[in-house]
């Protein structure tokens, strides 16, 4: 390697890390809560049978999955404003990502609390308690330990999905990348670069995930035994 | 006690239960047997509500209640005063036993903590379970399972308690644990219902059997009239059957 490129490298790293850690990383935080918020109201007005709110739900769902999500971020980034609905690239991405993973992350959470033995929804009314009740006590929690891989999945997918948002002018990692990229053209030093940065950013979210799962699974007093 | 007048419930077109009377008295302990698929297990989730009865009146401490139309309000009341114990346990499985039992006392029934976990502790002392207040269900037997939801029942300090098969998903060397605490239960006078395929267990605890088949009530006896003058002789097959299967 070059001393060019090495200079290029070490002076470009602290830009492209710090672009990560102020965009890439509250994008994908940001995103993901809200989707988690999506997923879970999408999930029980399913469990829930609510009437009405059902259809559209499935709908919704049915349009996020069966649609590319570069093709949604330019929808309404490029194609609202000429409904008169312009948003800033910023709140557009966060709004694209979000109603786009809450939609995959809803069939996770349905899934995951579909997974619960019926038992424990009996056992629940039994001793008295509410749906509502038993569903915040105990059908989620287990919901949650079951639905948590696959969430952190999702995650890991997300941070990496947000270098799309550079389509719609957010300066996220990616763009700022791109930018150095052109200006110096020593694109495969630069892209391995930004690689290893996403690498290191989801390596740290597998290794929360497996501190997640322990704690999880000692809340649970071991592994889950479904009876 | 507890009355039950023409209990209907059909899922699918396929009738299960056709019109099921029972008579219950407080300190009574009805063993209902029968052959499987005959319908006792529905019957006892209808008197829990678990099953919507599709037809049927329900008289419980002077109060007649028709079983179909009754409010979800209603059911909840009802089950403040019962109890049900479950064929595989169903612990909450993210609960240890002591919060498996005060979830209800304190959740539903409102009782401040520390009076609960005093309840809670007494109960999983009675069933020889106090020791294991802080393990998970999964880190439990199956018979250890069992007891700690007795103690989830009797915690609650209900009127009558529903046994739905609390011995048939056991190991053979767990079942007498459980059944001992049953029997316990009997000695103090709980009033229970016991689904069972336990014949020596409905012959010495029991006061009442009742049996049924294909839906309907054969015979509803005093426990010592019908194992000792048993007239009926499909009854008097299925015992023998039974017994040969003991030997």
């Amino acid at each position: 390697m070059s001393e060019r490129v090495l200079d290029i490298l070490i002076s470009s790293f602290p830009r492209i890390l710090g672009q990560g850690l102020l965009v890439t990383i509250p994008l994908t935080v940001i995103s993901f809560a809200l989707a988690l918020v999506i997923a879970v109201l999408c999930a029980m007005v399913q469990i829930a049978d609510v009437k009405g709110l059902k259809q559209i739900v499935r709908f919704y769902i049915w349009l996020i999955r069966g649609t590319p999500l570069l093709v949604q971020l330019y929808l309404v980034y490029f194609g609202l404003p000429d409904l008169g609905i312009a948003l800033p690239a910023f709140p557009c991405a966060v709004a694209v990502f979000a109603l786009n993973e809450g939609a995959y992350c809803a069939e996770t959470v349905r899934a995951a609390i579909e997974s619960v033995p019926k038992g424990q929804m009996e056992a629940g009314y039994c001793v008295g308690l509410s749906y509502i009740q038993i569903m915040r006590r105990i059908i989620l929690p287990q919901a949650f330990r079951t639905a948590f891989p696959p969430l952190s999945n999702s995650l890991i997918s997300m941070v990496k999905d947000t270098s799309l948002a550079a389509n719609i002018t957010v300066t996220e990692m990616f763009m700022t990348t791109q930018r150095v990229a052109g200006r110096t053209y020593e694109h495969l030093a630069l892209y391995a670069e930004v690689a290893l940065i996403y690498l290191l950013f989801c390596t740290v979210i597998t290794w929360l995930q497996r501190l997640g799962e322990k704690k999880l699974n000692a809340m649970n007093g071991g592994n889950v035994i479904r009876a | 006690m507890l009355e039950i007048r023409g209990l209907k419930k059909a899922f699918d077109g396929h009738e299960i239960l056709k019109g099921v009377d029972l008579e219950l008295d407080k300190g009574d302990v009805l063993a209902v047997l029968g052959p499987s698929g005959g319908g006792k297990t529905t019957l006892l989730r209808c008197l829990n509500f678990l099953e919507k009865a599709d037809g049927g009146t329900m008289t419980f401490l002077g109060q007649e209640m028709d079983m179909p139309t009754l409010s979800r309000k209603e059911i909840a009341a009802y089950r403040r005063h019962t109890a049900f114990v479950f064929q595989s346990f169903n612990l909450f499985s993210n609960k240890t036993a002591l919060q498996n039992v005060t979830e209800g006392l304190i959740v539903a029934r409102k009782m401040p903590k520390s009076e609960a976990e005093k309840r809670a502790l007494a109960a999983l002392e009675r069933v020889g379970l106090a020791d294991k207040r802080d393990a998970y269900p999964s880190q439990l037997s199956g018979g250890q399972q069992q007891r700690v939801a007795i103690a989830r029942a009797v915690a609650g300090e209900p009127d009558v308690i529903f046994f739905d098969e609390p011995t048939s998903a056991l190991d053979p060397e767990l079942i007498g644990g459980v059944l001992d605490v049953i029997r316990d239960l009997a000695e103090d006078g709980m009033t229970m219902i016991v689904v069972t395929h336990e014949v020596h267990f409905a012959r010495n605890v029991s006061t009442r059997v009742l049996f049924m088949e294909d839906g309907r009530v054969l015979a509803a006896e005093q426990t010592a009239a019908f194992f000792e003058e048993q007239k009926n002789e499909r009854i008097q097959s299925f015992l023998r059957s039974l017994d040969r299967k003991d030997d």
